[in-house]
């Protein structure tokens, strides 16, 4: 064990503030201080993505990732995308076209998907697979994920074209 | 009737009901992060546990510090075996009849084996709390191959009498645990001794493990002051759970409360008790605070419940013209270091005397060898019924070998030898009676669509190309047609600890016309709250959205065997529609009372039940549910509530017809998956949506299996596979589109003629890449090689059969 550390972070447009050992995980100052549940652990290793958030507008595998690096950093998770009265297109499309069976794996797929499509807003199916390949699912095989990727792309650049 | 009453289609539409791709209910908290599972549970004053595991396969444990340990801030206990043993605790049972260290007992007997237990305020003072325990071993020789453990001097079993019975019979050897006989074996071999054609082969399929995103893991809360118990956890069978922890805790059962949350993947991973339930248990109970314990993916890939790693040894006999006359097999099976395979109790070897697969074989002899091991325990059924897919391989490999044998197209071997639709039901030759199915059809369509003979037309272009330096890339076809069995079952011959494997279904219908139902099962995200509304919907005539399903609470839900082996559709699924046909025999009653009719002359359309012929007097299921709570039925209790507790007469027999075309890089060994198409009939079908979805998702893991997933040991017993670095799990990168497709043979048992669907997939799929990898190299003289079909093995054969030049 070692000092503990002050850490500030903006999580989903909150502040905290509080006092942890440097050696701790994001993901586990996120799910058991802050009680954002939804990021996943399933590796440890930074394979499976189940932990993803964005954090400075990056897509971080919060497991394999001190809080103490993280300290000062601005971070979006599931938590933060939609509300239960206005989901994020990414939540609509998954439950549309059958994205998600155990719901392990979703939080992080829709974490990584919402920056894939920024970084890429009209993406071909080679450039969701290969972009989504941090992420792994058990159960679905990835067809219907791919298949929701690409209809919230298509949904967010009509939404965009109707706004200009 | 008036002019805004819907039609009666459109009334049905509402209901969405059986067929309707309906979208899951489930899925607004998952996709918003608000699954509840295990690890998301918090309790006041919440304890963690961790696990000092052996480094070695098998040593003798000299001594166990733990001084350094307890004096380190934060922890509060350490557990080893000696301080189980006087609660009798040190050793479990296991559900296939032998017992289990549940914390290392004088030895260990593979790696990552439980030595100690560490409670700790939080995770990382566990953890560091583990570091801490001193403990001294001896190494021993390590076996890590069955057919030398059936050889060695050396006992790895010292607890058991040598000379002594085990679970099932008589044992050969110290390190041998059981021999399973089914079939003539005689008649068999004097069939074999008397064809024309006998093709011999060893087929292994490896060790492998399921592998769910989401680890196994508790959390114990023992509330001293009313001597209750609550576990949650991972569990797929929570009602079983309960039983086991009960009798082995001292606990009353009425005493005892098991919750599964929701369930992050499972595919047979969760069937098994494991130790860490059993130290939670006992660390709550000392300390008297709730202790969580999760384990991590090293260890749930070094020690919670491999699958497979069977030796299948196979002679398979026919006439010169390809009719098959008999199939022999002999199995060694590595169970590792205790015999924890999650089989009925009567089939040490699951179900794997379905070998004959799709096939009217007259004559078979199987017989299964159990060895022990310097490996994990398990054994358990990776997304199939119990070791199905091992025989589905089994026997797609041999009859692969056959048509090599006969110089025979594999495709045509297969169709003459497929049981026809009129032998429905049929016994076959190791004893299943296959309750209905159509082969011919399925396989005739999936030739037809993808095009057969145009495919063999341009491999056998291919192979001259490649002779002639044109390429450098084989085509392979891999043809599968499965034959799987599920739905345990028939309590008359399937048990677990002895606890039946019927399924149940509880309904109560709410005075307003909606719902809740409580199943005996638990989804691990085959979407049960959406399927089992629908079931619900069609039988009861009140919409899906209107049905709450509830599962995996033991203080509500009837009792139930859980969910594995694809039972859920065959037995809690007719459990759901046989209750909920009481529900409508009750409402039947109610509606002739209203309609001041006799019960004889109302009858059921679709949500209502109207006078025969009169249909503009009815009364709506929801009219009926309100005067069910409102109105005094003479003769009649109020309320509208039902029970079904379902033993069902026989499992069911999905089928399906699965060709895979691969190319394969004979340089660098890789593959690309060009087409893969999957037929399945798995009879009425519930919810289209679900059923492709479980398709995309058994295909992918039998992918996985097939092309590079391996739990790998080397010499000493290290496993060389225990994080997802080595541990091949595809990603989207790595996976193909799949065309799916289904013909439908309703079961003929089944109150809806449902068969089940979540493992045929990867039952069929693994032959399929398969025997897409044997059949590329097959004009190149190859037969038999043995998966993962990873591309240094694929680059090995191409060297082997000298294609590098």
């Amino acid at each position: 064990m070692s000092k503990k550390m002050q850490i500030k972070l903006k999580v989903n447009g909150e502040d905290h503030e509080f006092a942890a050992e440097p050696r701790e995980l994001l993901v586990h100052a996120l799910r058991e201080r802050l009680n954002l549940t939804g990021s996943h652990v399933g590796c440890e290793t930074g394979h499976c993505g189940v932990c993803t958030v964005t954090l400075n507008g990056k897509s971080v595998k919060s497991c394999t990732m001190f809080v103490a690096q993280a300290d000062g950093a601005e971070l979006t998770t599931i938590e933060g995308m939609g509300t239960p009265d206005n989901l994020h297109v990414l939540q609509e499309a998954f439950r549309e076209h059958h994205g998600l069976q155990c719901g392990y794996c979703t939080p992080g797929m829709i974490m990584r998907a919402a920056k894939l499509l920024e970084e890429i807003p009209n993406p071909t199916e080679e450039e969701v697979r290969f972009g989504m390949a941090g992420n792994l699912c058990r159960c679905t095989g990835y067809q219907n994920i791919v298949k929701s990727i690409m209809a919230a792309a298509s949904e967010l650049n009509s939404a965009k074209e109707a706004a200009q | 009737m008036n002019d805004m009453t819907p039609d009666r289609n459109e009334r049905k539409a509402n209901l969405k009901g059986l067929g309707s791709s309906r979208k899951r209910v489930e899925d607004l908290r998952f996709t918003q992060g608000k699954g509840n599972y295990v690890d998301d549970i918090k309790l006041e004053g919440m304890l963690h546990g961790d696990f000092v595991r052996s480094p070695y396969a098998h040593a003798r444990i000299k001594s166990i510090n733990t001084d350094a340990a307890m004096a380190l801030d934060g922890v509060l206990a350490v557990l080893t075996a000696k301080d189980l043993e006087p609660l009798g605790l040190h050793w479990m049972p296991t559900l296939a009849g032998d017992k289990q260290m549940v914390l290392a007992d004088g030895k260990v007997l593979f790696q990552g084996q439980e030595v100690a237990y560490v409670v700790a305020k939080d995770r990382y003072i566990a953890a560091d709390g583990a570091e801490l325990v001193e403990v001294e071993y001896e190494e021993l020789p390590v076996l890590v191959d069955p057919f030398e453990a059936l050889k060695s001097d050396v006992v790895l079993r010292e607890d058991l009498d040598p000379k002594a019975d085990g679970a099932h019979g008589p044992r050969k050897h110290p390190n041998h645990i059981f021999t399973w006989e089914v079939g003539e074996k005689e008649a068999t071999e004097e069939v074999l001794d008397a064809s024309d054609v006998v093709a011999e082969e060893m087929v292994y399929y490896h060790r492998t493990h399921p592998c769910p995103l989401e680890t196994c893991g508790c959390v114990a809360s023992m509330d001293k002051v009313n001597g209750k118990l609550t576990l949650y956890g991972t569990f797929q069978a929570p009602h079983a759970i309960r039983t086991v922890v009960s009798l082995i805790s001292g606990l009353e059962e009425h005493n005892i409360r098991v919750i599964s949350p929701d369930i992050g993947g499972g595919f047979g991973n969760k069937v098994g008790a494991y130790p860490g339930y059993v130290c939670s248990v006992v660390a709550s109970i000392v300390t008297g605070l709730p202790v969580k314990w999760v384990e991590d993916r090293m260890e749930n890939l070094m020690t919670t419940a491999f699958a497979r790693d069977y030796w299948m040894k196979g002679k398979i006999s026919a006439t010169k013209e390809g009719k098959i006359t008999g199939l022999w097999c002999h199995t060694t099976a590595d169970h590792g270091g205790f015999d924890a395979c999650a089989d009925p109790t009567k089939f040490p070897a699951g179900f794997m005397n379905i070998c004959t697969g799709s096939y009217d074989i007259p004559t078979a002899y199987l017989a299964v060898d159990g060895v022990y091991t310097n490996k994990a325990p398990g054994g358990v059924a990776y997304r199939c019924s119990f070791r199905v897919t091992e025989a589905a391989y089994f026997i797609e490999r041999m009859i692969e070998v056959l048509a090599i044998e006969l110089n025979m197209d594999a495709a045509e071997l297969r169709r003459i030898n497929f049981i026809k639709q009129d032998q429905f039901p049929y016994t076959s030759a190791l004893g299943w009676e296959y309750d209905s199915g159509d082969y011919h059809t399925a396989w005739d369509k999936a030739l037809k669509a993808v095009g057969y003979d145009d495919l063999r037309k341009e491999q056998a272009q291919r192979v001259e190309d490649f002779k002639a330096g044109k390429t450098r890339k084989l085509l392979g076809i891999g043809l599968t047609h499965f034959t799987e069995i599920v739905g345990a079952g028939p309590v008359k011959n399937c048990d677990i600890l002895g606890l039946g494997m019927f399924d149940s279904c509880e309904i109560r219908i709410h005075p307003t016309g909606s719902a809740i139902a409580r199943l005996g099962t638990i989804s691990q995200g085959q979407g049960h709250a959406t399927t089992f509304a629908q079931i619900l919907a069609s039988e009861i005539g009140l919409p899906a959205d209107s049905i709450t399903i509830e599962e995996g609470d033991t203080d509500t839900a009837p009792y139930g065997l859980g969910t594995y082996g694809s039972r859920s559709t065959p037995v809690a699924g007719a459990a759901t529609a046989m209750a909920g046909r009481k529900i409508r025999a009750k409402a039947q009653m109610i509606a002739a009372y209203m309609l001041e009719v006799h019960d004889d002359d109302v009858e059921f359309d679709v949500d209502r039940f109207v006078v025969k012929g009169a249909p503009e007097r009815f009364k709506t299921m929801k009219e009926i549910a309100f005067a069910a709570y409102n109105q005094a039925v003479p003769g009649i209790e109020p309320g509208l509530e039902a029970v079904s507790y379902y033993d069902p007469p026989n499992m069911t027999y999905p089928f399906g017809a699965y060709i895979c075309v691969m190319e394969i890089d004979v340089d660098t060994g890789e593959h690309e998956i060009r087409q893969f198409y999957a037929l399945d009939d798995c009879g009425t079908r519930i919810n289209p949506m679900i059923i492709e979805g479980q398709v995309h998702g058994g295909l992918t893991e039998a992918l996985s299996i097939a092309m590079g997933q391996e739990i790998a040991y080397d010499n000493m017993g290290n496993v060389k596979t225990g994080t997802l670095m080595d541990f091949f799990l595809p990603t989207a990168w790595e996976t193909p589109n799949y065309t799916t497709d289904h013909t439908t043979t309703p079961s003929p048992h089944h109150p809806i003629g449902a068969k089940g669907v979540g493992e045929s997939p990867n039952v069929g799929g693994v032959p399929a890449f398969s025997n897409a990898v044997h059949d590329a190299f097959k004009a190149f003289g190859l037969r038999q090689v043995h998966m993962p079909h990873d591309h240094w093995r694929i680059w090995k054969t191409a060297n082997d059969l000298g294609l590098h030049g």
